[in-house]
């Protein structure tokens, strides 16, 4: 297990695949993606397209795709884009601001057989009711 | 078919009038743009929604009459002690506006989705002020552009070819321009700047403050700071202190890693202290369309630019208090009403649970996922595509979203479907 700091945010394939709805398959390859830097990658012996379970401090973990980054270097840090999936690490802290840490927080991190939950699961396993679909 | 051109896109904050929608019968069928999440929008609008409103029985949503739906939404934020109602960048000003008017008939806590994202920039504001200018003003004169936690080439896909280093102004040639990049990650943006800067996350603070000491020629007795070498820290403020009209740009990587408004608070300081020796100008990189919108009505209503608590019958604005995160963290509400937003998909876990736990209705033209969660969904028409309505700009510009299509049978603009919820709640209440 590797301690990494998480970043969220938005990408421009996220951006495009949620206006085509966030069922749709482009989208949830989007948002289950981790993007891991290539030295990292190689120093936790992580093998890219394989799954990784990401675990936050208060305990709630999400299981992910790992992807080598094209942006890296960006050593110690990972990035999801932003959906259900980064929203299940983030934590509800705001320091006064009214706003959450999408960005800078400390996740663990390490390789997993477990798969990727499909969103209608994900909210069914995290929140009191399931969806409608 | 009909060619409808300088089209408004309803994309996001930048606001590109120049778009070209091809209708043909009740379909837009082309899309002239050269924006990717703008054609997206334009071709997808339409897809992945309910033409009826829809109730939750036994477990699963089924359709509904509209008039039984707006009765069941203002019976559930009446019989609400604190309600919430979330949501408001994506609809136009009108219906902000209607927003605050049912907020202050049922005492709710009323916010908008600058709250998890330019909420700590707000902040600032109210801290040190704003030196602002317009996009147009940046075109025309700009010579130096920094992009500070933000990345345009993915979330404002035309911000740098229409404003920034790839665009030619009255008064300034693209080759004239040099761009800056300060991020955690070489961002495709930063791939494109001139000199990029990677600092280390959580550290923006201490590179503000770097960059501060270094334009005033004070010694820095470290190595490097955040991760930057003294030499490149004070290269940045030699290109900041000798340009002709420079603009800091920054995004949500600074409004949401630690520090947050202290963040804002430091980087508007920097903007400020720069017109000592030239013109400069610090704009936030809005996200949603009409967020600055949101902000600018609900000042004009209440005085104060989100998270707003309407419980005692007059305004109150505690951030910390009354911003949503933590009104669901702290599980103060007991109902929630959400328009034209989507939480589910984007906020933190426990605000979801409590979100989820309670009452839920929604008012939005998609099914998004908050929508097959709530109690109560009332379909409305797309803002920008199949209503008008006036929205504001990043810089704080009103300009007024076209219509170019109808909306589906039945479907309203959110403006009358809040002017149905409120003349409900005031006939439920004897007025």
């Amino acid at each position: 297990m590797a301690r990494f700091i998480l970043l969220s945010g938005r990408s421009l394939v996220q951006g495009v695949a949620k206006e085509a709805g966030k069922f749709s398959d482009k989208y949830l390859k989007e948002v289950t993606t981790c993007q891991i830097d290539p030295d990292d990658i190689k120093d936790f012996n992580i093998e890219p397209g394989t799954n990784v379970r990401l675990t936050a401090e208060d305990g709630s973990s999400v299981v992910l795709k790992s992807t080598q980054s094209s942006l890296a270097p960006h050593r110690g840090s990972v990035f999801i884009p932003y959906g259900p999936y980064a929203g299940i690490l983030i934590s509800s802290k705001t320091g006064g601001t009214g706003m959450p840490s999408f960005k800078g927080i400390t996740i663990e991190l390490e390789p997993t057989t477990d798969e990727v939950l499909p969103i209608k699961n994900l909210l069914e396993v995290n929140y009191s009711r399931g969806i409608s679909k | 078919m009909t060619v409808i051109s300088a089209v408004l896109c309803p994309g996001c904050g930048c606001l590109c009038d120049d778009t070209e929608v091809t209708v043909e019968g009740d379909q837009i069928v082309k899309v002239q743009s050269e924006c990717a999440v703008s054609t997206s929008k334009f071709l997808n609008y339409n897809k992945h929604r309910s033409t009826t409103p829809l109730q939750r029985v036994n477990g699963e949503l089924v359709q509904s009459p509209l008039n039984d739906s707006v009765d069941k939404i203002a019976k559930m934020l009446i019989k609400a002690d604190y309600p919430l109602i979330y949501g408001w960048s994506l609809t136009s000003c009108e219906a902000q506006k209607k927003g605050i008017e049912l907020a202050e008939e049922v005492g709710a806590v009323i916010d908008n989705s600058t709250t998890v994202c330019h909420g700590p920039s707000i902040l600032g504001f109210h801290d040190v002020g704003e030196p602002t200018c317009t996009l147009g003003e940046v075109r025309g004169r700009a010579d130096l552009i920094v992009y500070w936690g933000c990345n345009p080439s993915s979330a404002h896909t035309r911000h740098i070819k229409r404003y920034t280093s790839k665009s030619t102004g009255k008064f300034r040639e693209s080759s004239e321009r040099k761009v800056i990049v300060i991020d955690v990650r070489k961002t495709p943006t930063a791939k494109g700047a001139d000199i990029f800067v990677q600092v280390e996350p959580n550290k923006d603070f201490e590179l503000i403050t770097a960059i501060k000491m270094a334009l005033q020629n004070e010694e820095i007795e470290e190595k490097s700071v955040a991760g930057v070498s003294i030499e490149q820290i004070e290269e940045i403020a030699e290109m900041l202190r000798s340009c002709e009209f420079g603009v800091l740009f920054f995004g949500v990587g600074l409004t949401m890693s630690e520090g947050k408004s202290r963040n804002i608070d430091c980087a508007i300081g920097l903007a400020q202290e720069l017109n000592q020796w030239t013109k400069f100008a610090i704009i936030p990189m809005r996200g949603h369309f009409n967020v600055t919108g949101a902000n600018k009505v609900f000042t004009w209503q209440t005085g104060y630019p989100f998270a707003i608590d309407m419980s005692r019958g007059y305004p109150k604005y505690d951030p910390g208090q009354t911003t949503t995160i933590d009104v669901l963290s702290r599980k103060y509400n007991d109902a929630t009403l959400v328009i034209a937003s989507d939480p589910v998909a984007h906020f933190p876990k426990n605000a979801v649970q409590h979100l989820t736990s309670k009452p839920l209705a929604v008012i939005d033209p998609h099914l998004s996922l908050t929508a097959y969660m709530a109690d109560v969904v009332i379909p409305s028409a797309f803002v920008g595509i199949e209503t008008s309505g006036t929205a504001y700009r990043m810089d704080g510009i009103g300009l007024i979203m076209r219509k170019v299509i109808d909306p589906p049978n039945g479907i309203l603009p959110d403006t009358e479907i809040l002017e149905m919820i409120i003349k409900r709640v005031r006939e439920l209440k004897g007025e």
